[in-house]
């Protein structure tokens, strides 16, 4: 009996091991092979080939004293990540906050409507809004007019060009939108009612009792909002190409450019383990921060 | 007389605060209407420009009917690139991917919710932690592994990988929903023969299909939209796709072309749509387990 059972368990084992296979060979080739190969290449100035010299810790040196465009390429992303991270999370708490009443008729198109941006998301969506925001004959120039503004050259103004893109990205938080609403509609419908029992009013509600509950969908949007805004890349990319004068000059662009414009295969892993450790120590503080303000049931 | 006036008062009330209801939700109404077209309106001024004459996109004030619809602009566009090729080479793109996900995934996801091993735990942590794990450190490496493999300017670097597990998100998404079914089911197929292969393909997947269509219709609107992989590893024109392609015409806005642009753009918008109405269901609950997660 006892044998009988270890050979089920072997070959329960087995089976285990044959169907995780692709996953551990996914793994091994495509995970931990690049994980230890571009720790290694920090330390060095291989090229495209991936072959090169061990120059010890001068690609961290070069990245933090000999070139400029770190800092500026950071600092635009920092830029990008405080001002659309948070502007996002309000928009698309507000916008679910409206959805969420069962006497909204045509749920489902304004649902629908708020996602569709998203979904189409990509390069064509993108050069819209280029055209969108066209100085001369753009629609959001135009309708700046009748409220007798002359609008900015927008993606070829330094100072414009940034906000251009952010407010792009606006357009396109339908995802943020139904993930909060999806945790708006969890929140027990009884807390409400003894709420009104009480004689709260809506407003009283929503800040005593709506607010507080959507706290975890709203830290898990938070971070969510702050990795994907650090990797921001095609937007300015395929708009601005990063200018006009490095103004929307992204770090994934730089990391991009040094890796596959320069070929310099060393350094573009060393700027991709900054900001992977950057954004590690955001995250790790914003988590720090949560147990101020994000309500946990348990 | 007392019990009269308990009687008045929540009817009174009942009333004054249907009323300030009615109005709550008539402002709801306005602000959603309003924020919808905001939503839609980049849309719409797509369509419009992709059928006007050239004369008729650039002139001041912006007309949202054009004059006369033209499909110029279409046929011109879609030749102005080899469109038709990129439009290939996505398709075959996005389909090999998403069948390599679907299979690839749910066959690991079979492995994690059915059998055991004494380091199963283990390697579902790894599976959560890959998750977490930042593409950009990857990019390089995988890079020079595949030029290694000379797979440069090829499609298989696009392709091949998401035959490897499908992606952690997705074995994470499936495994759930194959602990949702009863074990017995497995058993009594076991009894009537089936292997496990069978039991996984015949009959555990067509119960999990709600979940494959999830996993299918996200990774369609991902791979025919991603840009920055193509980017990185095609180089040749025959072998772009869409989202490279549409590069072409990045500046042309001022050079009036911009309704040819429109035009293409369309064209590539509107699988993406087809593909959200026909999937809606399907796509609301991938977001709603990608939220599960946090």
């Amino acid at each position: 009996m006892k044998k009988k059972f270890n050979l089920s368990m072997k070959s329960e084992s087995k089976l285990f091991y044959l169907y995780t296979s692709p996953f551990i060979l996914g793994f091994l080739i495509f995970t931990l092979y690049p994980v230890i190969y571009s720790i290694i290449l920090i330390f060095t100035d291989a090229d495209m080939t991936g072959t090169g010299q061990f120059v010890g810790l001068a690609n961290i040196k070069k990245a933090f004293a000999q070139d400029p465009l770190f800092y500026k390429s950071l600092k635009n992303t920092l830029y990008f990540v405080v001002v659309s991270v948070p502007l996002s999370l309000i928009v698309s708490f507000l916008v679910a906050l409206l959805l969420n009443n069962k006497k909204i008729k045509g749920m489902g198109i304004f649902r629908t409507t708020f996602y569709i941006p998203y979904i189409t998301a990509g390069v064509a969506v993108t050069l819209l809004w280029g055209w969108i925001f066209n100085a001369q004959y753009g629609l959001i120039n135009y309708f700046l007019s009748f409220f007798g503004i002359t609008g900015p050259n927008w993606l070829s103004d330094s100072n414009w060009a940034m906000p251009a893109i952010i407010i792009m990205g606006l357009w396109t938080i339908g995802n943020t939108i139904i993930i909060t609403l999806a945790g708006l509609q969890d929140i027990p419908e009884q807390l409400y009612e003894s709420a009104a029992i009480d004689g709260a009013s809506r407003l009283k509600m929503t800040t005593h009792i709506t607010l507080p509950l959507a706290t975890p969908t709203l830290f898990f949007n938070l971070v969510m909002g702050i990795i994907g805004g650090f990797q921001v890349f095609m937007q300015p990319f395929v708009l601005t190409e990063g200018g006009p004068n490095y103004a929307t000059y992204t770090y994934m662009m730089h990391i991009y450019n040094n890796a596959f414009k320069y070929g310099e295969m060393g350094y573009a892993s060393t700027l991709a383990w900054i900001l992977f450790i950057l954004i590690l120590i955001i995250t790790l503080i914003v988590n720090r921060t949560s147990k101020y303000w994000v309500y946990y049931e348990n | 007389m007392e019990t009269n006036v308990v009687i008045k008062k929540p009817t009174l009330n009942h009333k004054s605060k249907s009323k300030v209801e009615t109005f709550n939700l008539a402002i709801s109404y306005v602000l959603l209407i309003l924020l919808a077209l905001v939503f839609i309106f980049p849309f719409l001024w797509m369509i419009s420009t992709a059928f006007k004459l050239p004369s008729e996109a650039y002139i001041l004030p912006p007309k949202l009917l054009p004059k006369t619809f033209t499909l110029e602009n279409f046929i011109q566009g879609w030749q102005y690139a080899d469109f038709t090729r990129y439009t290939w080479n996505t398709i075959i793109v996005t389909t090999l991917t998403t069948l390599g996900a679907v299979f690839s995934a749910s066959f690991v996801a079979y492995g994690f919710a059915r059998f055991k091993s004494r380091y199963s735990s283990i390697l579902f942590t790894i599976v959560l932690g890959t998750m977490m794990l930042p593409n950009q450190v990857l990019l390089i490496p995988t890079y020079i592994l595949f030029s290694k493999l000379g797979w440069l300017d090829t499609l298989k670097p696009l392709i091949v990988p998401s035959y490897f597990g499908g992606g952690a998100f997705n074995i994470f998404l499936l495994r759930q929903f194959f602990k949702t079914i009863p074990v017995e089911l497995d058993q009594a197929a076991k009894i009537d023969g089936a292997n496990s292969f069978q039991i996984y393909y015949k009959i555990l997947l067509p119960i999990i299909k709600p979940a494959l269509m999830t996993v299918a219709v996200m990774s369609v609107a991902f791979h025919w939209n991603d840009f920055m992989t193509p980017l990185i590893y095609l180089n040749s024109d025959q072998n772009f796709t869409l989202a490279l392609g549409l590069q072409f015409f990045q500046n042309s806005y001022g050079s009036s072309q911009v309704q040819m642009l429109m035009a293409v753009s369309l064209i590539t918008v509107i699988p993406l749509l087809i593909l959200f109405f026909i999937g809606q269901k399907y796509f609301v609950q991938g977001i709603a387990m990608s939220g599960l997660k946090g």
